[in-house]
């Protein structure tokens, strides 16, 4: 069992200044998930007529992409390829201090403590990340397209990508580029997203600007946070499809 | 074609291409320099044509002066903007944890760059502009290595150099690689050319220094 002390960003709302608040945790197992530990000092808050922490959370196995905590300054906290769902009470030791912030980004407003509005994503991925097809009856079978295994494998590892905003929130530049990346990639390498390539990479890019994201300096940061492992070859791949179609006007 | 100017791809693009302009600038520069600790003779005629060749002092070096005035104008563009997209910083940032020294601190050595580069421009060039065109000397092709020397004398300039020449190589240790990025070039085949750019990273601002060096303890 361990005894932890927590600082917790707490922010009433959306215009509140906010604060580090700092708080005691006593008899949390190491086989506890990072966000049952919150639990416990919710239930000890609420107990205490104090205003519970609010946080981001949903399916709690990694798959949703809702929790969004900065733990000891990493996006997700220290362990590798989880989200905060993922991360267990064993990462940390008896007397440990931790830091628990918001994912931060201009464009990642706090709502209120450690919830965020990653609506920005929604208006990204709306403004391209999809393929208009008309599905009235005419469409191929997708299985009857040739798709090298290479092309597959590699666009089914761009679409692993559940949108958390952990590639935002550790980029010291907070840029979007490998969300929006693994978004263009998944598409541009199958054949059914060949049609809007060039619409696609140019809204999407266009939208992730207007949003207020900071430019992609290749620090590789995003990349190692990701939960899913999304590659910087993604952004490479992002960088042609935008010089390919900015060519064509 | 408007969308490709304003976006921030565009910007990426516009830092990589100056930056391998530059990259392709400093290798011409260090072989000149090189001739200076093997032949005076070499290098007083290579500065000599560097110096006076029409199409290098007023086309080349127009075009020298626009890129690198460019990369740094560009460069505090991109940092102030990426400040503003920050928003509010954390109270606790592990930034060693997820990526290099290096590429988290570009705009300071950025810095030392540019104040090596304000430096040189007073040792060299602004006695060159003045011996050219406002004392207007008469030409001299064996001049040049002793001008190179004398500025090797003291120890403080020496120093001066070896120190902005570290923060070169730190500089090129990302922004090399990263601009191989910024391009698209990413994968298989791109991996022996980042390892081609990792030793010219070290070993070009390490010739800089060793030409330092030896015209100080050679003078």
């Amino acid at each position: 069992m361990m005894n932890l002390t927590l600082k917790i960003w707490r922010q009433k709302g959306p215009h509140d200044k906010g604060q580090m608040v700092d708080y005691k945790v006593t008899d949390i197992s190491e086989h506890m998930s990072f966000l049952e530990m919150i639990d416990v000092l919710n239930e000890q808050l609420v107990t205490k007529d104090e205003d519970p922490v609010a946080f981001d959370h949903d399916c709690r196995e990694g798959i949703c992409g809702m929790c969004s905590m900065y733990i000891n300054g990493e996006a997700h906290g220290p362990d590798r390829g989880i989200t905060t769902c993922q991360l267990h009470m064993r990462m940390f030791n008896d007397g440990d201090t931790i830091t628990i912030e918001p994912f931060r980004a201009a464009a990642f407003p706090v709502i209120k403590d450690l919830v965020v509005d990653r609506m920005a994503f929604e208006r990204i991925q709306q403004a391209g990340g999809y393929i208009g097809v008309n599905t009235s009856g005419n469409t191929q079978d997708a299985n009857a397209i040739p798709i090298s295994k290479h092309a597959a494998d590699e666009a089914m590892d761009a679409a692993t990508c559940i949108g958390c905003g952990a590639c935002v929130a550790t980029c010291k530049n907070s840029s979007a580029m490998l969300f929006v990346a693994a978004k263009v990639s998944q598409y541009a390498l199958l054949p059914q997203g060949q049609v809007e390539a060039a619409d696609r990479v140019m809204n999407m890019v266009a939208q992730m600007d207007a949003e207020g994201f900071g430019n992609c300096t290749n620090t590789g940061a995003c990349e190692v946070e990701c939960p899913k492992g999304i590659s910087l070859e993604n952004i490479a791949r992002m960088n042609r499809e935008y010089l390919k179609a900015s060519s064509k006007g | 074609m408007s969308g490709l100017l304003s976006s921030s791809l565009a910007k990426k693009y516009a830092m990589a291409l100056s930056a391998f302009f530059l990259i392709f600038f400093l290798l011409m520069h260090v072989t000149i320099n090189l001739l200076s600790v093997f032949s005076e003779d070499a290098f007083n005629v290579a500065s000599h044509f560097m110096g006076t060749n029409p199409v290098i002092q007023f086309a080349m070096q127009p075009v020298l002066i626009f890129g690198v005035i460019f990369h740094f104008v560009m460069g505090f563009v991109l940092e102030i903007k990426n400040k503003k997209a920050q928003g509010v910083k954390y109270f606790k940032d592990n930034g060693a944890a997820n990526s290099t020294w290096m590429s988290r601190n570009m705009i300071y050595s950025g810095l030392a760059i540019l104040a090596f580069i304000i430096l040189h421009f007073i040792d060299f060039w602004i006695p060159e502009l003045k011996y050219k065109y406002v004392e207007v000397l008469p030409e001299d092709p064996t001049r040049y290595f002793h001008e190179l020397q004398e500025k090797f004398v003291s120890i403080w300039r020496v120093g001066a150099y070896v120190i902005a020449f570290v923060f070169l190589a730190l500089h090129l240790l990302h922004g090399f690689n990263s601009a191989f990025q910024s391009m698209g070039l990413n994968n298989k085949y791109t991996k022996g050319f980042k390892k081609c750019a990792n030793a010219y990273s070290i070993l070009i601002p390490a010739l800089f220094i060793f030409i330092a060096l030896f015209h100080h303890f050679n003078h």
